[in-house]
């Protein structure tokens, strides 16, 4: 294979979905852009603040993951520890088994998606519902998501509609999308309402009183736990933040850097089980914390990809996710994140997944829209360096050592340089060189005129 | 992403890198910028001995080989005055792709050369302080300036535009997604053939919306790569860097 994966890939992938992923994605970088510029004079300093106050509590996450423990704890929920995604999923299954519950809804989450949650809670017994428009959809199909906060960014309205008149959600075919939202608002009240169980995900939770924040645009997550008396959220053990009042910077920088909104739709703090005062919402709360695979993270030298609060703006502004869409990254997280996250994150498939931090100009879009101030380009570089240093193969890329002997042999270099005119008067296109004839297949080369400067400045 | 050092020395004497790009096919850049520095009053020293920056094996992950490439670039260039480079990704090289792949064993003489790098257009506006060109081109011409992305979080950036406007005959022409990136990326456009030309092409279509005369950038390399798929497209357009601009401005 003389191929990089992701190349392939986005070449083969069929134009429908090429133009989906491209254009959903400027959409949402457009207006991230507009809205961060009209509401802040200087957005920069904000994200370098928020990218900060992550940094601190990465370094002291032992101390705080206590202090958010002991928290909740005194506020009535049960706190857990999964440290791999086995244990994740088993300890969900526990608590389930445990309230009885056999039928739940629950709401997006990247975490879940990470652990392969649903399929699980399916075969063990268990109806496990998506509540997000987008990722039901993704249900329904048996697809994966392709983006973090638009899931099926990679489909279009007509699809959809075929997939609602497939499964029976819908008795005809419509691809107007408030029809197609309205079709689906009433299948899922139903199931809102037989659920035993809402399992979320958690967008910060606050080491200082355990608050737990959750934000959708949609009201599924709040919806999802109303009907029930149990709850669990599905928590990263990189989602602490120190104190309540740090989410004020997060919840402004995530809703703007996500969809380009001031806020989500629906904010929600939630402080605990319901207390007797409540009138309704889920006795029986469980915080399931996960480690998998984000100590290794923490201790390798891409620790600052845990910052990332899931807001997807790299995604968008990302030229190469745009091209090959979310699925070329052949795991949960794609696009600039997912190129450093995943080889890290699953790290006994690092070099299956080295080709990641590959796919990438170094452009360093993601690195000006992300909110935390993610260095994502020399995260990339420095996985390129461990995937050379570990000697994982890379298709179709050139050896360097040849080009570092020649640039540190100033005459060879020269007599080289001058040399290279001759390449005009050679028919280099038909080079037995495959690298160099599928460059020269869609671009020209300018015409060689190697060490013109360095006679001219001679002559002068 | 790519931080200029700060309080970066100027003088009215300088080393020229004049990058490999320039040596091999754009011999025309680096006179330019010797043209336009002298035309400012600023001596111009080019050290024969350099080479390239070392950014090919960098990108492609071979540390080993771009930090042999590094300690020699620095040695060429070592000493106490400020380095040119008509290139914001050779440029960022040096203060800031160095530092990163030397940061488990810092090297004074790659710390001095990032402490002493500018790129050209940095260096004419903010460290020479020339924020007027006084000069004109012959025709009026319509501009499109791409600024290349290892300019990003620098302030080559703004200080080239600011200068080309104020170019007589020249007028900037804005277009569509400018945040977006031309698909270069180097060893990027051999190992990603198929979605580096979709780049170039997706970039194309945004700079030639207005039908410019002309694209500009800081970076030989993207106007290389736009350049060439253009051609091989049949939408052939000229190219040229901001500083044979400002040349051309100032002859006769």
């Amino acid at each position: 294979m003389s191929h990089q994966l992701i190349d392939t890939y986005a070449r083969e992938i069929s134009d429908a979905k090429q133009h989906s992923v491209s254009d959903g994605s400027a959409a949402g970088t457009e207006k991230r852009y507009q809205i961060l510029a009209k509401d802040y004079a200087d957005p920069d300093s904000l994200r370098r603040l928020a990218g900060a106050i992550k940094d601190h509590t990465l370094h002291h996450l032992g101390h705080y993951l206590t202090q958010a423990e002991e928290a909740l704890t005194a506020r009535g929920a049960t706190v857990h520890f999964a440290d791999t995604d086995a244990d994740a999923r088993a300890t969900i299954l526990d608590i389930l088994r445990s309230h009885g519950v056999s039928r739940l809804t629950k709401s997006k989450s990247m975490a879940a998606e990470e652990i392969h949650l649903n399929p699980f809670l399916i075969e063990n017994g268990i109806e496990c519902l998506e509540s997000d428009l987008g990722e039901f959809i993704v249900q329904l199909d048996n697809d994966e998501p392709s983006h973090i906060v638009k899931p099926i960014i990679h489909k279009n309205r007509r699809e959809i509609a075929a997939t609602f008149l497939r499964d029976g959600i819908a008795p005809d075919y419509n691809d107007d999308p408030q029809v197609i939202t309205r079709r689906a608002r009433v299948f899922l009240r139903e199931k809102f309402f037989q659920a035993q169980a809402g399992i979320t995900g958690a967008n910060f939770v606050s080491a200082e009183t355990g608050r737990l924040v959750l934000v959708t645009n949609e009201g599924n997550a709040r919806f999802g736990m109303a009907p029930t008396d149990v709850h669990i959220a599905l928590v990263g053990i990189e989602k602490i933040v120190p104190r309540d009042r740090d989410f004020g910077v997060f919840l402004n920088l995530l809703g703007r850097s996500a969809t380009g909104q001031q806020l989500t739709v629906y904010t929600q703090f939630i402080n605990g089980p319901r207390a007797e005062n409540q009138p309704s919402g889920p006795r029986h709360m469980h915080v399931v914390f996960m480690n998998n695979g984000r100590t290794d993270v923490l201790a390798s030298n891409c620790r600052e990809i845990l910052r990332c609060i899931r807001c997807g703006a790299c995604q968008n502004v990302c030229p190469v996710y745009r091209q090959a869409s979310g699925h070329a990254y052949r795991s949960t997280y794609g696009g600039p994140v997912g190129a450093v996250l995943s080889p890290l994150l699953f790290g006994d498939r690092f070099p299956e997944l080295a080709d990641l931090p590959k796919a990438s100009s170094l452009c360093g879009a993601c690195n000006e829209v992300c909110p935390v101030d993610i260095p994502i380009p020399d995260l990339l570089l420095r996985l390129r360096d461990k995937a050379k240093r570990e000697e994982v193969p890379s298709p179709g890329a050139p050896p360097m050592a040849p080009f570092a002997t020649l640039a540190t042999s100033p005459a060879l270099w020269r007599t080289a340089m001058t040399m290279s005119k001759a390449m005009n008067h050679l028919p280099i296109q038909v080079a037995p060189i495959k690298p160099l004839q599928d460059w020269l297949g869609q671009r020209t080369l300018p015409e060689w005129r190697g060490g013109d400067f360095r006679k001219w400045l001679k002559g002068r | 992403m790519a931080n200029a050092a700060l309080n970066r020395p100027v003088a009215r004497k300088v080393l020229l890198m004049g990058t490999c790009l320039c040596d091999a096919f754009f011999d025309d850049v680096a006179r330019a910028s010797v043209e336009v520095l002298e035309h400012l009053g600023v001596e111009v020293v080019f050290p024969e001995d350099q080479t390239c920056c070392g950014q090919p094996a960098f990108n492609s992950g071979d540390w080993k080989a771009s930090r042999k490439v590094a300690c020699f670039t620095a040695k060429v260039f070592s000493g106490d005055l400020p380095v040119i480079v008509p290139s914001g990704s050779c440029a960022a090289m040096n203060f800031h792709g160095n530092p990163l792949q030397f940061e488990d064993c810092p090297d004074p003489t790659i710390d001095s050369l990032a402490r002493r790098t500018w790129e050209i257009m940095d260096f004419i506006v903010h460290g020479l302080g020339v924020t007027s060109w006084p000069g004109s081109l012959a025709q009026p011409t319509r501009v499109a300036f791409h600024r290349s992305c290892h300019t990003r979080g620098t302030r080559s950036g703004d200080a080239t535009a600011g200068l080309l406007e104020t170019v007589g005959n020249l007028t900037l022409l804005p277009f569509g997604q400018a945040e977006q990136c031309c698909g270069f990326g180097g060893t990027f456009s051999v190992t990603f053939p198929h979605i580096s030309g979709r780049m170039g092409s997706l970039k194309l279509d945004h700079l030639l919306e207005l039908n410019p005369d002309m694209l500009t950038s800081g970076d030989m390399s993207c106007l290389m790569h736009l350049g060439g798929l253009a051609t091989a497209q049949g939408r052939q357009v000229p190219y040229r860097h901001a500083v044979q601009i400002l040349r051309d401005a100032l002859q006769p």
